[in-house]
Protein backbone atom coordinates (compact mmCIF):
# COMPACT_ATOMS: atom_id res chain seq x y z
CA UNK A 1 0.00 0.00 0.00
CA UNK A 2 1.18 3.60 -0.84
CA UNK A 3 1.28 6.71 0.79
CA UNK A 4 -1.31 8.32 -1.15
CA UNK A 5 -3.75 5.18 -0.03
CA UNK A 6 -6.86 4.97 2.77
CA UNK A 7 -8.49 2.41 4.24
CA UNK A 8 -11.73 2.16 4.27
CA UNK A 9 -13.81 0.03 6.46
CA UNK A 10 -16.96 -2.02 5.10
CA UNK A 11 -17.33 -4.90 8.30
CA UNK A 12 -16.41 -6.92 11.07
CA UNK A 13 -16.51 -10.52 11.38
CA UNK A 14 -15.37 -13.35 13.28
CA UNK A 15 -11.53 -14.00 13.07
CA UNK A 16 -12.26 -17.61 12.89
CA UNK A 17 -14.57 -17.44 9.26
CA UNK A 18 -13.21 -18.57 6.17
CA UNK A 19 -10.14 -15.58 6.16
CA UNK A 20 -10.25 -15.13 2.44
CA UNK A 21 -11.73 -11.86 1.29
CA UNK A 22 -15.14 -12.12 -0.48
CA UNK A 23 -14.61 -11.35 -4.05
CA UNK A 24 -16.90 -8.30 -4.96
CA UNK A 25 -15.12 -4.84 -5.77
CA UNK A 26 -15.23 -1.89 -2.98
CA UNK A 27 -16.68 1.62 -3.57
CA UNK A 28 -13.46 2.32 -5.22
CA UNK A 29 -14.01 -0.30 -7.30
CA UNK A 30 -11.01 -1.93 -5.53
CA UNK A 31 -10.23 -5.31 -4.44
CA UNK A 32 -11.63 -5.90 -0.79
CA UNK A 33 -9.08 -7.07 1.98
CA UNK A 34 -9.02 -8.86 5.34
CA UNK A 35 -7.13 -8.23 8.53
CA UNK A 36 -7.23 -10.44 11.22
CA UNK A 37 -6.47 -9.58 14.41
CA UNK A 38 -6.75 -11.84 17.21
CA UNK A 39 -10.82 -13.27 17.18
CA UNK A 40 -11.73 -10.54 14.45
CA UNK A 41 -11.56 -10.01 11.05
CA UNK A 42 -12.11 -6.32 9.23
CA UNK A 43 -13.33 -5.95 5.90
CA UNK A 44 -11.65 -3.46 4.28
CA UNK A 45 -10.05 -2.24 0.73
CA UNK A 46 -7.56 0.64 0.15
CA UNK A 47 -8.98 3.55 -1.97
CA UNK A 48 -7.06 7.00 -3.15
CA UNK A 49 -6.58 9.34 -0.35
CA UNK A 50 -6.92 11.87 -2.57
CA UNK A 51 -10.50 11.10 -3.66
CA UNK A 52 -11.49 9.73 0.10
CA UNK A 53 -9.81 12.61 1.87
CA UNK A 54 -12.42 14.12 4.17
CA UNK A 55 -12.59 17.62 2.53
CA UNK A 56 -13.36 15.94 -1.19
CA UNK A 57 -15.65 12.87 1.08
CA UNK A 58 -18.09 15.73 2.01
CA UNK A 59 -18.24 16.89 -1.47
CA UNK A 60 -18.78 13.47 -2.82
CA UNK A 61 -21.51 12.95 -0.02
CA UNK A 62 -23.62 16.08 -1.75
CA UNK A 63 -23.75 14.05 -4.70
CA UNK A 64 -26.71 11.75 -4.92
CA UNK A 65 -25.07 9.94 -8.06
CA UNK A 66 -21.85 9.11 -6.16
CA UNK A 67 -23.87 8.73 -2.56
CA UNK A 68 -26.08 6.22 -4.53
CA UNK A 69 -23.06 3.93 -6.19
CA UNK A 70 -20.73 4.16 -2.57
CA UNK A 71 -24.05 3.41 -0.98
CA UNK A 72 -24.59 0.43 -3.28
CA UNK A 73 -20.73 -0.76 -3.54
CA UNK A 74 -20.55 -0.69 0.15
CA UNK A 75 -23.93 -2.61 0.98
CA UNK A 76 -22.52 -4.98 -1.94
CA UNK A 77 -19.37 -5.93 0.29
CA UNK A 78 -21.33 -6.11 3.70
CA UNK A 79 -23.89 -8.76 2.45
CA UNK A 80 -20.86 -11.15 0.66
CA UNK A 81 -19.37 -10.71 3.96
CA UNK A 82 -22.57 -11.14 5.72
CA UNK A 83 -23.33 -14.31 3.37
CA UNK A 84 -19.91 -16.15 5.00
CA UNK A 85 -21.14 -16.00 8.48
CA UNK A 86 -22.06 -13.28 11.49
CA UNK A 87 -21.31 -9.74 10.52
CA UNK A 88 -21.10 -5.87 12.04
CA UNK A 89 -21.70 -3.80 9.55
CA UNK A 90 -20.04 -0.68 9.76
CA UNK A 91 -21.49 2.37 8.81
CA UNK A 92 -20.89 4.53 5.67
CA UNK A 93 -17.53 6.75 4.89
CA UNK A 94 -15.93 4.85 7.96
CA UNK A 95 -12.16 5.59 6.80
CA UNK A 96 -8.72 4.63 8.43
CA UNK A 97 -5.17 5.91 7.16
CA UNK A 98 -4.03 2.95 7.58
CA UNK A 99 -4.57 -0.72 7.98
CA UNK A 100 -2.76 -0.02 11.43
CA UNK A 101 -5.41 2.25 12.63
CA UNK A 102 -7.94 -0.86 11.76
CA UNK A 103 -5.68 -3.44 13.63
CA UNK A 104 -5.93 -0.80 16.54
CA UNK A 105 -9.85 -0.82 16.43
CA UNK A 106 -10.23 -4.38 16.13
CA UNK A 107 -8.00 -4.73 19.60
CA UNK A 108 -9.32 -1.51 20.92
CA UNK A 109 -13.32 -2.78 20.99
CA UNK A 110 -12.52 -6.45 20.64
CA UNK A 111 -15.30 -6.67 23.61
CA UNK A 112 -17.79 -4.79 22.00
CA UNK A 113 -17.69 -5.82 18.58
CA UNK A 114 -17.50 -9.59 20.32
CA UNK A 115 -21.32 -8.84 21.83
CA UNK A 116 -22.25 -7.48 18.77
CA UNK A 117 -21.43 -10.35 16.44
CA UNK A 118 -23.11 -12.85 18.84
CA UNK A 119 -25.97 -11.11 19.20
CA UNK A 120 -26.36 -11.33 15.27
CA UNK A 121 -25.41 -14.67 15.26
CA UNK A 122 -27.83 -16.76 13.02
CA UNK A 123 -30.05 -14.01 12.67
CA UNK A 124 -31.11 -11.76 9.96
CA UNK A 125 -32.66 -8.43 9.71
CA UNK A 126 -36.00 -7.78 8.16
CA UNK A 127 -37.57 -5.06 7.29
CA UNK A 128 -41.52 -4.50 7.52
CA UNK A 129 -43.05 -1.18 5.86
CA UNK A 130 -46.49 -0.40 6.70
CA UNK A 131 -48.98 1.86 4.50
CA UNK A 132 -52.26 3.13 4.63
CA UNK A 133 -54.70 4.43 1.98
CA UNK A 134 -55.91 7.61 3.70
CA UNK A 135 -59.29 7.66 1.70
CA UNK A 136 -59.96 3.90 2.25
CA UNK A 137 -58.88 4.52 6.10
CA UNK A 138 -61.84 7.50 6.19
CA UNK A 139 -64.20 5.31 4.53
CA UNK A 140 -63.76 2.62 6.53
CA UNK A 141 -64.01 5.35 10.16
CA UNK A 142 -67.82 6.13 11.07
CA UNK A 143 -68.18 9.76 10.19
CA UNK A 144 -71.81 10.83 11.76
CA UNK A 145 -70.79 14.32 11.22
CA UNK A 146 -70.26 14.20 7.66
CA UNK A 147 -73.46 12.31 7.61
CA UNK A 148 -76.00 14.66 9.91
CA UNK A 149 -74.47 18.17 8.72
CA UNK A 150 -77.27 20.21 8.58
CA UNK A 151 -78.33 22.18 5.57
CA UNK A 152 -81.50 23.94 6.28
CA UNK A 153 -81.86 27.18 8.88
CA UNK A 154 -77.85 27.56 9.71
CA UNK A 155 -77.22 28.53 6.35
CA UNK A 156 -74.54 27.77 3.75
CA UNK A 157 -71.34 29.27 5.23
CA UNK A 158 -72.50 27.34 8.99
CA UNK A 159 -73.06 24.27 7.09
CA UNK A 160 -69.64 24.38 4.78
CA UNK A 161 -67.61 25.10 8.15
CA UNK A 162 -69.44 21.78 10.11
CA UNK A 163 -68.45 20.38 6.76
CA UNK A 164 -64.98 21.35 6.98
CA UNK A 165 -64.81 20.50 10.79
CA UNK A 166 -66.22 16.94 9.64
CA UNK A 167 -63.56 16.56 7.52
CA UNK A 168 -60.59 17.52 9.55
CA UNK A 169 -62.33 15.54 12.02
CA UNK A 170 -61.95 12.30 9.92
CA UNK A 171 -58.89 12.89 8.62
CA UNK A 172 -57.54 13.15 12.72
CA UNK A 173 -59.19 10.08 13.68
CA UNK A 174 -57.86 8.20 10.46
CA UNK A 175 -54.62 9.57 11.59
CA UNK A 176 -54.95 8.18 15.10
CA UNK A 177 -56.52 4.66 13.78
CA UNK A 178 -53.13 4.02 11.40
CA UNK A 179 -51.05 4.78 14.56
CA UNK A 180 -52.96 2.55 16.36
CA UNK A 181 -52.52 0.27 13.65
CA UNK A 182 -49.01 0.89 13.27
CA UNK A 183 -48.52 -0.28 17.31
CA UNK A 184 -50.00 -3.42 17.02
CA UNK A 185 -48.48 -4.60 14.08
CA UNK A 186 -44.98 -3.81 15.86
CA UNK A 187 -46.38 -5.21 18.97
CA UNK A 188 -47.74 -8.50 16.77
CA UNK A 189 -44.11 -8.82 15.33
CA UNK A 190 -42.00 -8.40 17.94
CA UNK A 191 -42.46 -11.49 20.01
CA UNK A 192 -40.86 -13.11 16.50
CA UNK A 193 -37.81 -11.55 16.62
CA UNK A 194 -34.66 -11.06 18.81
CA UNK A 195 -34.46 -7.43 18.93
CA UNK A 196 -36.25 -4.64 16.87
CA UNK A 197 -35.51 -1.39 15.62
CA UNK A 198 -38.15 1.31 14.38
CA UNK A 199 -36.92 3.56 11.68
CA UNK A 200 -38.66 7.26 11.00
CA UNK A 201 -41.11 6.96 8.33
CA UNK A 202 -39.50 7.76 4.57
CA UNK A 203 -40.91 10.30 3.04
CA UNK A 204 -43.47 10.35 0.60
CA UNK A 205 -41.72 12.26 -2.43
CA UNK A 206 -39.06 9.68 -1.85
CA UNK A 207 -41.22 6.37 -1.57
CA UNK A 208 -43.12 7.49 -4.43
CA UNK A 209 -46.26 6.58 -2.86
CA UNK A 210 -49.30 8.89 -1.39
CA UNK A 211 -50.36 6.42 1.11
CA UNK A 212 -49.23 7.55 4.56
CA UNK A 213 -45.97 5.31 5.56
CA UNK A 214 -47.41 4.33 9.60
CA UNK A 215 -44.29 1.84 10.18
CA UNK A 216 -40.58 1.53 8.94
CA UNK A 217 -39.19 -1.06 11.12
CA UNK A 218 -36.37 -3.79 11.52
CA UNK A 219 -36.95 -6.40 12.99
CA UNK A 220 -34.04 -8.94 13.88
CA UNK A 221 -34.54 -12.80 13.32
CA UNK A 222 -33.96 -15.64 14.22
CA UNK A 223 -33.52 -17.94 11.17
CA UNK A 224 -35.45 -20.79 12.60
CA UNK A 225 -38.05 -18.36 13.20
CA UNK A 226 -37.99 -16.52 9.73
CA UNK A 227 -40.54 -18.52 8.29
CA UNK A 228 -43.37 -18.07 10.81
CA UNK A 229 -42.19 -13.96 10.86
CA UNK A 230 -43.29 -14.20 6.90
CA UNK A 231 -46.57 -15.48 7.46
CA UNK A 232 -47.41 -13.52 9.96
CA UNK A 233 -46.26 -10.24 7.96
CA UNK A 234 -48.49 -12.27 5.03
CA UNK A 235 -51.55 -12.45 7.18
CA UNK A 236 -50.89 -8.71 8.76
CA UNK A 237 -50.94 -7.45 5.02
CA UNK A 238 -54.88 -8.83 5.16
CA UNK A 239 -55.50 -7.60 8.27
CA UNK A 240 -57.50 -4.19 7.46
CA UNK A 241 -58.84 -3.00 4.30
CA UNK A 242 -56.54 -0.44 2.99
CA UNK A 243 -53.24 -1.71 4.74
CA UNK A 244 -50.35 -2.59 3.02
CA UNK A 245 -47.22 -4.67 4.85
CA UNK A 246 -44.23 -4.87 2.77
CA UNK A 247 -41.13 -6.93 3.66
CA UNK A 248 -37.74 -6.21 2.83
CA UNK A 249 -34.59 -8.10 3.35
CA UNK A 250 -33.11 -10.10 4.32
CA UNK A 251 -30.49 -7.53 5.24
CA UNK A 252 -27.18 -7.65 7.02
CA UNK A 253 -27.91 -6.09 10.50
CA UNK A 254 -27.14 -2.65 9.88
CA UNK A 255 -29.70 -1.63 12.28
CA UNK A 256 -28.70 -3.50 15.01
CA UNK A 257 -24.81 -2.60 15.17
CA UNK A 258 -25.58 0.86 16.42
CA UNK A 259 -23.11 2.98 18.04
CA UNK A 260 -22.99 2.55 22.05
CA UNK A 261 -24.99 4.88 24.07
CA UNK A 262 -27.33 4.89 21.53
CA UNK A 263 -31.04 3.45 21.90
CA UNK A 264 -30.59 0.64 19.14
CA UNK A 265 -34.25 -0.05 19.79
CA UNK A 266 -35.66 -2.89 21.79
CA UNK A 267 -34.17 -6.34 22.43
CA UNK A 268 -36.27 -8.98 23.70
CA UNK A 269 -35.50 -12.06 25.36
CA UNK B 1 -27.59 -17.99 5.47
CA UNK B 2 -27.08 -18.51 1.62
CA UNK B 3 -25.25 -16.37 -0.93
CA UNK B 4 -28.00 -16.31 -3.03
CA UNK B 5 -30.73 -14.09 -1.18
CA UNK B 6 -28.18 -11.55 -0.02
CA UNK B 7 -26.75 -11.35 -3.36
CA UNK B 8 -30.07 -10.90 -6.08
CA UNK B 9 -32.04 -8.88 -3.22
CA UNK B 10 -33.90 -5.78 -4.74
CA UNK B 11 -33.01 -2.94 -2.74
CA UNK B 12 -34.47 0.37 -2.97
CA UNK B 13 -32.21 3.35 -2.36
CA UNK B 14 -34.33 5.20 0.49
CA UNK B 15 -34.83 1.71 1.65
CA UNK B 16 -30.49 1.28 2.10
CA UNK B 17 -29.94 4.76 2.44
CA UNK B 18 -32.23 4.39 5.93
CA UNK B 19 -29.73 1.59 6.75
CA UNK B 20 -26.22 2.35 5.60
CA UNK B 21 -26.31 6.14 7.17
CA UNK B 22 -28.52 5.74 9.97
CA UNK B 23 -27.37 1.85 11.10
CA UNK B 24 -24.40 0.08 11.32
CA UNK B 25 -21.44 0.28 14.02
CA UNK B 26 -20.17 3.89 14.30
CA UNK B 27 -16.50 3.68 15.37
CA UNK B 28 -13.99 6.23 15.12
CA UNK B 29 -11.81 6.09 12.61
CA UNK B 30 -9.09 8.89 12.23
CA UNK B 31 -9.74 10.23 8.77
CA UNK B 32 -13.72 9.30 9.60
CA UNK B 33 -16.21 12.23 8.94
CA UNK B 34 -16.72 14.09 11.33
CA UNK B 35 -20.12 14.45 9.67
CA UNK B 36 -22.90 13.74 12.70
CA UNK B 37 -25.33 10.76 11.74
CA UNK B 38 -28.11 12.96 11.70
CA UNK B 39 -26.15 15.45 9.05
CA UNK B 40 -25.40 12.64 7.16
CA UNK B 41 -28.95 11.28 7.01
CA UNK B 42 -30.49 14.84 6.01
CA UNK B 43 -27.82 15.24 3.76
CA UNK B 44 -28.75 12.47 1.73
CA UNK B 45 -32.74 13.49 2.14
CA UNK B 46 -32.34 16.30 0.84
CA UNK B 47 -30.34 15.54 -2.36
CA UNK B 48 -33.29 12.76 -2.67
CA UNK B 49 -35.54 15.33 -2.42
CA UNK B 50 -34.28 17.63 -5.12
CA UNK B 51 -34.04 14.74 -7.47
CA UNK B 52 -37.05 14.10 -7.21
CA UNK B 53 -38.29 16.25 -10.09
CA UNK B 54 -42.39 15.71 -9.67
CA UNK B 55 -42.69 17.02 -5.79
CA UNK B 56 -46.48 15.93 -4.23
CA UNK B 57 -47.68 17.31 -0.93
CA UNK B 58 -46.51 15.71 1.73
CA UNK B 59 -49.00 14.11 4.06
CA UNK B 60 -49.41 14.98 7.41
CA UNK B 61 -48.77 11.76 8.54
CA UNK B 62 -45.28 12.03 7.35
CA UNK B 63 -44.88 14.59 9.26
CA UNK B 64 -46.60 13.71 12.39
CA UNK B 65 -44.48 10.36 12.36
CA UNK B 66 -41.10 11.12 12.11
CA UNK B 67 -40.37 10.41 15.96
CA UNK B 68 -38.17 6.93 16.08
CA UNK B 69 -40.54 4.82 18.60
CA UNK B 70 -43.96 4.29 17.93
CA UNK B 71 -45.02 3.37 21.29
Amino acid sequence: MTGSQTVWLYAVTRGDADSSPPAVRGVAGEDVRVLTEGPLTAVVGSVDARRFGPDVLAGHLENLDWLATAARAHDAVVAAAAARGPVVPVRLATLFSSDDGVRELLRGRRGDFQSALAAVTGRAEWGVKAYVDPDSLADSLSAPDAATVPTGQSGAGSAYLMRRRAKLAARQSAQSAAGEWAQQIHARLRPLCAASRLHPAQDPRLTGRRDWMILNAAYLVDQDRTEPFHALVRQLTEWQAGLDVELTGPWPPYSFAVPEGAQPGERHG
Amino acid sequence: MADGPLAARPVSLVDLLDRVLAGGVVVAGEVTLCVADIELVQISLRLLLSSVSALTAGSPAAAARTDPEVQ
